[in-house]
């Protein structure tokens, strides 16, 4: 390829040229493989995670008679009641007390199965006596088994029953908790931006915030849970596993990321802005409040999200202060007892049951969705809203 | 006269009212930004109390030289030292994967890749990031772990579910971002003049690289890396659901380990009365921590600082 | 007898859609120093670094015409840029040493090139640049210290030896004394004609009076054109072209 009389060959040159193609080898090696951890990563979450989608329905004739109103079980044939969800049969009184009419009638209902028929149905490891699942395959042959999409998952929330539990009390827990984080890590962090880029003259004490938060932008995230442990339980008294609690303790590590961003947003707004109003007289604070900082609004929401992504995800402290009690109901304000979805996902994935490891995985996913979201309408705002000056 | 000196008045009067606004908004903008300083000595002085309670009841020695940890009813005895190894280890496997990984891809993004690539690439290495490691976690307990107990069982070696290997790999896989973005930042920072000089040599763009991009990007890159260190030992989901509880003091890394994170979480969720050695140890851990990560965040940002000196840039 | 070292013909550039050099041709001779003079923006450094290809390393550019080095056409294909770049180095306006030894500053680029071995012979080797660039007595003793703890001139100088020291035939220089004190300018001035006993040097300088002291021929560019070539006295003294006179005499610049 290169003409060997040319004046300008260079017998070092295929030698360094090869050892140049082969760090650039590695270079480009190493980056693949972190893109395919991440693309890996992520199909085998959709793949876990899919099966969940869907849940195992039996067609079964309930007799609604008033002996059943103490004994529930007695509705439904015995055979089926070991491959039915307990949850259904629980309910059954409940349905007679609403509904007076069905006494003495015989329905047919697609029921939901119990968890180890899901696995079997599914292709899944499971563990059903062969009687059981005699019964189930003669069920499916008479077409009275089915896979249908999962109503559970997102309108109930936690169970000890794994077929019946959903993720909803952990999505109202997050509601509650990152209500408490936003309220007041973004007036709190919004100020300190303010006052760190406007007002604050450059001495000790400024240098001394500086310093703060730029290590508690470091600290470990459980040591933050410790410090909620120690002083918003033990010192303050707040309820144990509240929203209040974990909500506290998420905004005090939400606070170096919305002061760092809410800092640079200020900063981008032009000086020329700020002699203008100080040209006609203004006050300082007239200056900051009424026109640097709506031109730095954007900024400050962009970075505010990004800190509200970040806790969303949050689990270490959470656990520390308590929020991964079993919590079935959703909680109604943010003094109960409450959880988020990290710590659901967090729990779910330690159950011995093998049909939480689909769940896990769903939750994930739904966690995953959530937070690319929020990012893309960061980006979406960012990008909208960026002036250039 | 009178006049005059009856809109003097007015001016003053008003001026006062302005001022006290000023000040008093100021000084809410003052105790707003007093809470970040509240929040460092929050943490330290609360963990630092509850870690005292924690020593007087046992030995401050053996805590750190001790190696039998067993927080029994009746005679207990708390020898962190397998403790921290086990955080070693791990984050030691951690940094293994993560540093070559990290730098390497940083070296192509900022010194290969094309605009394009470029802006393909930073924001998936940014999704990476913002995976919440409750997510890593479960990814190391469910997939990785397993596999390498099947890989090792075909080559004939006995892996725990719980290995430190699992959980060192994915680890380091979760602090490859971190380690990249700051690198990238700081190759990206090198000025363009010294490439240029040494190419003008007639050196390769790789030789230049490795020559004089990077001995100069050094500072940084070992920034970097220590800010990934700090990340990897205060790292908690990851280890709390794919680590051991078991303290262990081995070089095997096929074995279980525990590691601080680890045993703090334990010693907080369990039903053990709050005034006990077993749950003050989680503090006495904790101080351990915080002490670790505040001396590696330290010497990071002296790193940083004389890169940034050097240099004078100022975009990092 | 002036033997023609470069022989540009025909040269077009684009950045992109903008056309920065148009149709320029010109002769290099060996062992003279060329000067390239000119308003800012006019295309002298651009030209400069089509001598040594430097400007292939930015994307956007595109290059029509030939480059012949002793004959041989630098943009041909068979042609590597990496060993061009070794016969034909370049200083820059801004001292750039590498944040290494002197030793290494110097010693880096011929152990690669394979020109010395290490030990003895590449000793003598930086030993020979450094005096070729009037520094080695200055730095005799402090060898190992890093190249950033000279000052800018000494700085400037370490940059020219460790160019000589991969034995290049050509050396471009781009406003080399610009950033220096009249010191330190002085002293690269007589040591760029001590240079051209054994190298052909081509300057960029927008410094006129540099020009005119160190320069054996001129090249005044405007706007990417070529306007007059030519021995410095006949330029400076007896411009044939009206440009060329209004910028000598300062009537724009």
């Amino acid at each position: 390829m290169k003409r060997k009389n040319n004046i300008f060959y260079d017998k070092t040159l295929s030698k360094r040229h090869k050892s140049a193609k082969r760090f650039k080898f590695y270079a480009i090696f190493s980056l693949v493989l972190s893109i395919s951890f991440l693309v890996f990563f992520l199909c085998d979450m959709f793949v876990k995670g899919l099966p969940a989608l869907k849940q195992t329905y039996i067609k079964v004739d309930i007799t609604y008679t008033s002996k059943c109103m103490k004994s529930y079980r007695a509705c439904i044939d015995k055979k089926l009641r070991k491959v039915i969800s307990r949850s259904e049969i629980r309910s059954i009184p409940l349905k007679i007390e609403n509904n007076p009419k069905l006494l003495n009638t015989t329905v047919s209902k697609w029921l939901l199965a119990n968890h180890q028929v899901d696995q079997y149905i599914k292709g899944h490891y499971y563990k059903l006596k062969s009687k059981d699942k005699r019964i189930v395959d003669t069920l499916n042959k008479e077409n009275r088994v089915e896979l249908n999409f999962n109503r559970v998952f997102l309108t109930k929330g936690d169970s000890k029953i794994p077929e019946f539990a959903g993720i909803k009390s952990a999505i109202i827990g997050t509601i509650f908790t990152l209500l408490v984080t936003m309220l007041v890590a973004f007036p709190i962090g919004v100020m300190t931006a303010i006052y760190l880029e406007e007002f604050a003259p450059n001495n000790k004490f400024t240098q001394l915030i500086e310093v703060n938060i730029n290590n508690l932008a470091s600290i470990p995230s459980i040591l933050f849970g410790l410090l909620g442990l120690a002083i918003f339980i033990n010192l303050f008294g707040f309820p144990r596993s509240s929203a209040l609690v974990g909500g506290l303790t998420l905004s005090l590590m939400t606070l170096p990321i919305i002061i760092v961003t809410s800092r640079a947003a200020l900063r981008s707004v032009p000086d020329s802005i700020r002699q203008a109003g100080y040209g006609i007289g203004l006050t300082k604070v007239q200056v900051v409040l009424d026109h640097v900082l709506p031109l730095a609004f954007p900024g400050i929401l962009t970075g505010s999200i990004i800190g509200l992504a970040n806790a969303i995800g949050e689990t270490a402290p959470l656990i520390i202060v308590g929020m991964i009690a079993f919590i079935p109901d959703s909680p109604t304000n943010i003094f109960e007892a409450a959880t988020v979805m990290p710590a659901q996902i967090f729990t779910w994935a330690g159950m011995p049951e093998r049909s939480y490891i689909e769940k896990t995985a769903l939750g994930i996913m739904t966690l995953l969705t959530i937070l690319i979201s929020l990012n893309s309408i960061a980006i979406y705002l960012r990008k909208k809203f960026e002036t250039k000056w | 006269m009178k006049f005059k000196k009856k809109s003097t008045l007015i001016f003053t009067e008003k001026n006062a009212i302005i001022k006290l606004q000023e000040s008093s908004i100021k000084y809410i903008l003052i105790a707003a930004s007093v809470i970040s300083i509240l929040t460092t000595f929050g943490i330290l002085f609360s963990i630092l109390f509850e870690a005292i309670e924690f020593f007087k009841l046992k030995s401050f020695y053996y805590f750190f030289t001790g190696t039998q940890w067993s927080p029994g009813i009746e005679n207990s005895k708390f020898g962190a030292l397998p403790i921290f190894w086990g955080t070693l280890m791990i984050t030691f496997i951690a940094l293994i994967v993560a540093i070559p990984i990290g730098v390497f891809s940083a070296i192509y993004i900022s010194e290969y890749a094309t605009s394009r690539i470029r802006g393909f690439i930073k924001p998936l290495l940014e999704i990476l990031a913002g995976i919440p490691t409750v997510v890593y976690g479960f990814f190391a307990a469910i997939t990785v772990a397993p596999f390498i107990v099947k890989i090792c069982s075909y080559i004939g070696l006995e892996a725990s579910f719980n290995s430190a290997l699992s959980c060192g790999i994915v680890m380091g896989i979760m602090i490859i971002p971190i380690i990249s973005s700051l690198s990238d930042d700081v190759i990206s920072s090198v000025p363009s003049s010294q490439r240029k000089g040494a190419l003008a040599l007639g050196l390769t763009s790789v030789e230049a690289t490795k020559f004089v991009v990077l001995p100069a990007a050094l500072p940084g890159i070992i920034a970097a890396c220590l800010l990934g260190l700090s990340k990897a030992i205060g790292e908690t989901m990851i280890v709390v659901m794919a680590a051991g509880l078991r303290p262990n003091m081995s070089i095997n890394i096929l074995e279980d380990m525990t590691t601080v994170t680890v045993r703090i979480v334990d010693a907080l969720v369990g039903d053990q009365a709050f005034n006990s050695p077993a749950t003050l140890s989680a503090f006495a851990l904790g101080l351990a921590l915080f002490v670790i990560t505040l001396i590696l965040n330290i010497v990071s940002l002296y790193f940083i600082r004389k890169f940034k000196e050097k240099y004078k840039v100022n975009t990092l | 007898m002036k033997k023609i070292k470069i022989n540009v013909n025909n040269l077009n550039l684009w950045y992109g859609n903008n056309k920065a050099l148009n149709d320029i041709s010109l002769d290099i001779y060996k062992n003279k120093i060329t000067a390239l003079i000119g308003p800012s923006g006019c295309g002298k450094s651009t030209f400069l670094r089509t001598l040594n290809r430097m400007n292939d390393l930015i994307n956007i550019v595109k290059i029509k015409g030939k480059v012949l080095v002793d004959e041989q056409n630098i943009y041909d294909k068979y042609v590597d840029e990496v060993s061009v770049r070794k016969r034909i180095g370049m200083v820059f306006q801004q001292p750039n040493p590498f944040p290494k030894s002197i030793y290494e500053n110097i010693a880096y680029a011929p152990l690669k090139h394979k020109i010395v071995k290490k030990g003895k012979k590449c000793d003598e080797l930086v030993e020979k640049s450094l005096v070729s660039a009037g520094l080695f007595d200055e730095v005799k003793d402090k060898l190992k210290d890093p190249g950033t703890s000279l000052s800018g001139g000494q700085q400037q100088r370490l940059c020219i030896a460790r160019t000589i020291a991969v034995s290049p035939d050509v050396i471009l220089m781009d406003e080399p004394t610009s950033a220096l004190d009249p010191i330190s300018t002085e002293k690269i001035e007589s040591l760029m004609l001590e240079l051209k006993k054994n190298y052909t040097i081509v300057i960029v300088t927008h410094n006129m009076q540099q020009a005119s002291r160190v320069a054996d021929y001129t090249a005044f560019f405007h706007l990417g054109n070529l306007i007059e070539y030519g021995l410095t006295s006949d330029i400076f003294v007896n411009p044939k072209k009206k440009k060329t006179e209004d910028y000598i005499t300062g009537r724009f610049g």
